[in-house]
């Protein structure tokens, strides 16, 4: 790239190339790469069979289960609501629809802590709705319910903005297009809209997955760690790790890491075999 | 089918897409829409195909209220300026969408929806093609299975939109006359959107000229051309002559050269003719009104040559067609002097108020009685 006419004299950029390129590769492997290995070197220390122990305890195992709760109602919610507010965001012209694109990017600028605590403050014992709900024998905080809330809240933008860009560059008239030949809407959605936008969305949905599965710090507020009921797999590795009990932190951390692994390959070969129809393109460029 | 178009207004939020738009429509008529663009004119279409409503008229179609009919009832065609292929669906099920989509007893069967298929890809000339994908085809092939898709549902309206506008010069004249066929074939009720004049004077058997939300003129395209009806029409079709007139007395006069007679009867002080530059006299005898021109330029093209002349009496720049082979005869070369004379012309006098907006409903025509 840096040009074939300045190839002969140009020792000194060459070697400028070579330090940069070194000192990324170094900082990734300090910063990433090592912290991961560390991970599976603990997890692993006492060897297989006290780590495969570990994770088949009541708390580890009710953790996993928790996590995989959340996430699958969490995941769908928020693919449905994507796919909605993306709809409206790039079909419909609406007063609002500014403020509508600032709320859905909210998540993703206010901090977890303070999105844990907004639900707390809500639905807490002490909260607005708290004593009602309470009379009513409902519990959110301290329970799955508040879990999945502070969960939805958290991993909201995801589908929502991976789909925005693309259905903008796309425009409408593929959708036209099917009404005037006579499709309904179901057929005109299923039929159009879905297979343009489906790897956007399958991308959008494993980034949503990733971090509803490993969500931390607004599931922590809500959560109130009360062990085998309402501590996710993040939490339990915390709580693990507290008690000194390394072996098993590392363990579940490692399944954790392992996701975040699948997640990264996934997704490197959605952006490999199907780029185009991710990111933004013109129509009729295709 | 006869189509009613009735006073159409549709404003977005700050112009008039469509200002107060009537027009009626033959069966088997084929249709242009003609105007720059902003006019209007894809708007109407849109009405036209259910993808947008009028904030008042009425649309009807024998009687019954075509507007109340969605877009998937209205068994309307339409293919878009850049086409809209379904990216994801094959050539042949791009075509059999509309088919597959209908209500179980109305879809043919699996075979018969194959079988018709087949027979539009090959009436678009594109049967070799049906397992590609749209972006593996070129523009003018887009455009047939567009076309084709279109023709599947058995539309009893065919629309249109800028259909060659996305195609190379090439391309385009040779779709231009295998649609025309197309049409005289299959006698559909067809309107499309054009900005290109020549298109709509090629193809339609008659055309709606549009400008800012209203319809300018309609007519077939010889009244339009020989015939315009008010000054952007003038203007927009073909070439013209501006000139300016005033009135003395009883006589209309531009420089040397005067309107024999007042088709205002002494009313207005100041007008505007519009001369074609084929209907330029280019020697006219002495003793008839006439401009002294001199010649600046003579452009060949082909069998016309385009003059442009400069009349320094009335300090304007006008162009004038001739025959080449009479370029000889005449003695036109650049320098040369003549007199020039319109032999016909079209006049609107100027709205004594604001002195400037033509009024279009007292619009004169007329022919000088010397031959050229």
């Amino acid at each position: 790239m840096s040009g074939g006419s300045a190839r002969g004299g140009s020792t000194g950029r060459w070697l400028g190339h070579v330090a940069i390129i070194a000192f990324a590769s170094l900082f990734l492997i300090v910063f990433l790469l090592l912290p991961l290995a560390s991970v599976f070197a603990e997890a692993f220390r006492q060897g297989m069979q006290a780590y495969l122990a570990s994770l088949q305890q009541p708390e580890a195992l009710s953790a996993i289960r928790l996590t995989l709760l959340v996430a699958a109602i969490a995941v769908p919610l928020n693919l449905v609501f994507g796919v909605a507010a993306a709809w409206a965001m790039t079909r419909f012209e609406f007063r609002g629809k500014a403020a509508l694109g600032a709320l859905i990017d909210l998540p993703f600028s206010v901090s977890p802590v303070i999105s844990g605590l907004v639900y707390v403050l809500l639905f807490g014992a002490q909260g607005w709705f708290g004593p009602w709900l309470d009379a009513h024998g409902v519990r959110i905080i301290f329970a799955v319910p508040g879990l999945v809330l502070a969960t939805v809240f958290i991993t909201l933008p995801f589908v929502a903005r991976e789909l925005i860009p693309l259905m903008q560059a796309q425009g409408s008239e593929e959708e036209e297009a099917a009404r005037v030949l006579g499709a309904n809407a179901w057929q005109m959605f299923f039929r159009v809209t879905l297979p343009n936008i489906r790897w956007a969305l399958l991308y959008g949905v494993l980034l949503c997955n990733a971090r509803a599965m490993g969500e931390f710090g607004a599931v922590s507020v809500v959560s109130g760690h009360i062990r085998g009921l309402t501590t996710t797999m993040p939490l339990e590795v915390e709580m693990r790790y507290n008690e000194y009990d390394y072996v098993g932190a590392f363990a579940i951390a490692s399944l954790l890491a392992l996701l975040a692994l699948l997640t990264l390959a996934v997704k490197t070969f959605l952006e490999w075999r199907y780029g185009d129809e991710i990111a933004a393109h013109a129509p009729g460029g295709h | 089918m006869t189509l009613t178009l009735d006073r159409l207004s549709r404003r977005f939020t700050n112009f008039a897409a469509l200002d107060d738009v009537s027009l009626e429509m033959a069966p088997g008529e084929f249709l242009a829409l003609l105007g720059p663009s902003g006019s209007g004119k894809t708007t109407l279409l849109r009405i036209l195909a259910g993808l947008d409503y009028p904030d008042r008229g009425s649309v009807t179609q024998a009687g019954r209220d075509f507007l109340a009919a969605s877009a998937r009832e209205r068994n309307v065609g339409l293919v878009f300026q850049h086409y809209a292929l379904f990216r994801h669906l094959t050539v042949r099920e791009n075509v059999a969408f509309g088919l597959r989509v209908r209500p179980r007893r109305r879809r043919p069967a699996r075979a018969q929806i194959r079988e018709q298929v087949e027979r539009l890809l090959k009436r678009v000339q594109l049967e070799e093609l049906g397992d590609r994908y749209p972006s593996q085809l070129s523009g003018g092939q887009r455009q047939r299975v567009a076309l084709a898709r279109a023709l599947a549902v058995e539309p009893e309206l065919l629309l249109l939109d800028e259909p060659f506008g996305a195609l190379d010069a090439q391309v385009r004249v040779t779709l231009r006359r295998w649609l025309r066929e197309l049409h005289e074939e299959l006698q559909l009720t067809t309107v499309f959107v054009t900005h290109d004049q020549e298109e709509a004077l090629e193809l339609a058997d008659r055309i709606a000229v549009m400008n800012r939300g209203r319809i300018e003129q309609v007519g077939t395209p010889q009244a339009i051309y020989q015939d315009p009806a008010t000054p952007f029409v003038c203007e927009f079709i073909g070439r013209t002559n501006r000139i300016p007139l005033t009135r003395h007395a009883q006589a209309w006069r531009a420089g040397a050269w005067s309107l024999t007679e007042d088709p205002w009867n002494g009313r207005h002080r100041e007008a505007v003719a519009y001369v074609r530059p084929e209907h330029l006299a280019l020697s006219v005898p002495d003793g008839e009104p006439a401009w002294e021109a001199r010649v600046r330029h003579v452009y060949l093209a082909g069998s016309v040559a385009h003059l442009d002349l400069y009349v320094a009496g009335i300090d304007l720049a006008l162009e004038a067609d001739v025959a080449s082979e009479d370029l000889g005869r005449l003695g036109l070369h650049a320098g040369a002097a003549l007199r020039a004379a319109p032999a016909r012309l079209v006049a609107f006098p100027c709205d004594d108020g604001d002195g400037s907006r033509p009024v279009i409903d007292e619009r004169c025509s007329w022919a000088s009685p010397i031959r050229r």
